[in-house]
């Protein structure tokens, strides 16, 4: 038992996902029941997640957020919800990468060798990133080469890897069946990685593995185009 | 002094991230982050350019509105924020971080209407809002008349534009002379060395039959079609435009249909008293006219300050401390942002 509680949140994907940690293990995780509709589940959401932990805001020690990528308008609703409660409650707040969450969840049902790991970008695209399975503190963990990137689900070099999540689901004839574990990222996963840097041995953690600042990553420009000619009405 | 409700406002319905801190209808702070300049490139505001820029500058202004009103957010009674109406991605950044500071500070929430709280601003600015009284809310998305007997729970419409917001047809005039955006302070300023009456421009749903079909509402958008052909035929005569006085010709046509028709429903409705509010309220020659016009009719105008016009988080917290001392009941944490929320519903 320790006196930390993470309370951890995404909103990168269609699907509303809390949780709260100890420092050793998830304590409660819960996720909305509807699909979209961030912003109205969310905060409902903290406060049954709190509840069922036992514990109120007063008793969380840290915040830590899926920072995506993901639809934009959804993921700004956790990343807002996240700074602002470490703000109003003077807390840290941490940003872990969405697509490490579904890793986690592919390794803890049975994944140990390379994979992709993909979500739903929108306009038949995905969000993906490529993952090495590695021990740390004697635990199977996904690592994550390099930043993610989002593709046309044809235009990736899959190299054979077998993948997993929401994207591997949506496009099976070039991904195949997606790995067991849960399709849409999991706060439980986020907060169990974001723990596995904090318990790092050294203070300074000067390579983090899974923790990231908590910034949007968009991977797209805004959709906009410079519109500063004139319609002409005159023909 | 002290047992009046410390509110703090949230607003994020378009390119202006507002907070603002009062107690009761004392102005704390008005911190205001804008994302303007981000969006002059592409002629108007781009809504994700503009949710981002939420997003990036939630904190910060939050953390600035608490210095500048020199409280801590431990104090503050409740929260109140727009949940409507406005852009879609950019009230849900509002309206989510006003749910974790209700949720962090154990702290009632309140969503509350953009154009009423418009309304209420003015409390700020010169206290007790006279009630009944008939408002007129112009800007970029918006131009309302609207009836007023209690900004907290009673707000009735009774004309709007059915085109263009008196703001956009400012943004489509400057940007066809070249002034660039956002255009209502632009032409203000070139209006001021040009001739108001140079060019007769039309008044929109001003003639006999649209005063009987649209007594109260209005129309911009064949006036700004009325100017591009001005400037057109001139282009193609190959003479030069007067910017200066096209300028000053078609705001002349916008403030006198604006101020003749917002002066009619106070006298049919036997209201002595005009509030206007919005970004075109900060123009210049609307505020003139409007003052000229009501005190020939016995009217009493009010107007804040421009800086309290424009969009800013002030103006919520006023509407929100209005309804905290009026025993309005909070919103639920489900609150949504509701982008075409109806003027009428004045607390979601």
């Amino acid at each position: 038992m320790t006196d930390e509680l993470t309370l951890a949140l995404d909103t990168a994907s269609a699907m509303v996902s809390v949780a709260v940690h100890d420092g050793t293990g998830v304590v409660a995780e819960r996720s909305g029941e509807r699909s979209g509709k961030h912003a109205e589940q969310l905060a409902p959401l903290i406060e049954e997640v709190l509840t069922e932990a036992g514990a109120t805001r007063a008793d969380l020690t840290g915040i830590v957020t899926g920072v995506g990528p993901g639809p934009f308008t959804g993921l700004r609703v956790g990343l807002v919800t996240a700074t602002v409660l470490g703000y109003a409650l003077d807390l840290p707040v941490r940003g872990v990468c969405s697509l490490d969450a579904v890793a986690l969840g592919a390794v803890q049902h049975g994944a140990t060798t390379p994979f992709i790991a993909a979500t739903d970008a929108r306009r038949r695209e995905v969000y993906w990133a490529r993952y090495e399975v590695t021990k740390i503190d004697g635990v199977l963990v996904p690592v994550r080469e390099g930043l993610p990137d989002v593709s046309a689900p044809a235009e990736l070099e899959l190299d054979g890897l077998p993948a997993a999540g929401r994207g591997a689901d949506l496009y099976p004839d070039i991904f195949g069946t997606p790995l067991e574990g849960p399709l849409d990222p999991s706060a439980g996963a986020l907060a169990s990685l974001a723990h596995l840097d904090l318990a790092q041995p050294d203070p300074a953690q000067p390579n983090p593995r899974f923790l990231l600042d908590p910034e949007p990553l968009y991977l797209r420009r805004p959709d906009a185009q410079a519109n500063i000619t004139r319609k002409r009405v005159l023909k | 002094m002290s047992d009046e409700p410390l509110v703090l406002g949230l607003e994020t319905s378009c390119d202006e991230t507002g907070v603002g801190i009062v107690r009761g209808g004392t102005l704390l702070a008005d911190a205001v982050a804008s994302s303007v300049d981000q969006h002059a490139r592409f002629g108007g505001v781009v809504p994700e350019v503009a949710s981002r820029a939420h997003l990036e500058a939630m904190v910060p202004t939050l953390r600035r509105a608490c210095a500048d009103a020199g409280v801590s957010l431990s104090d503050v009674d409740a929260i109140a924020v727009t949940s409507g109406p406005g852009l879609s991605g950019a009230l849900m950044v509002g309206v989510a971080a006003a749910k974790a500071l209700a949720l962090a500070l154990g702290k009632p929430l309140y969503g509350v209407n953009h154009l009423a709280a418009h309304v209420a601003v003015d409390i700020l600015e010169h206290g007790p809002l006279p009630e009944p009284a008939i408002a007129m809310l112009v800007s970029g998305g918006h131009s309302s008349l609207l009836y007023v007997p209690d900004v907290s729970y009673d707000v009735q419409p009774i004309g709007r534009t059915i085109d263009d917001a008196a703001g956009e047809a400012f943004d489509k005039v400057a940007r066809l002379l070249g002034l660039g955006f956002p255009g209502g302070p632009l032409i203000d300023k070139a209006a001021r060395e040009g001739d108001r009456a140079a060019i007769r421009f039309p008044r929109g749903l001003s003639a006999a039959h649209d005063m009987r079909d649209h007594r109260f509402d209005f129309s911009f958008s064949g006036l700004k079609t009325a100017v591009a052909r001005w400037v057109e035929q001139r282009e193609a005569e190959g003479t030069s435009v007067p910017v200066n006085d096209v300028s000053a010709s078609f705001q002349e046509a916008v403030v006198d249909v604006l101020t003749r028709k917002a002066v009619l429903a106070c006298q049919e409705n036997g209201v002595e008293h005009l509030l206007i509010g919005g970004g075109v309220a900060a123009n210049s020659r609307l505020r003139a006219m409007a003052q000229e016009r009501c005190e020939k009719q016995g009217i009493t105008l009010r107007v804040p300050r421009p800086g309290l016009c424009t969009d800013n988080g002030a103006m919520v917290a006023a509407l929100g401390a209005r309804m905290v001392q009026t025993g309005r009941t909070p919103s639920d944490l489900t609150l949504p942002a509701d982008s075409s929320m109806p003027v009428t519903l004045v607390q979601a």
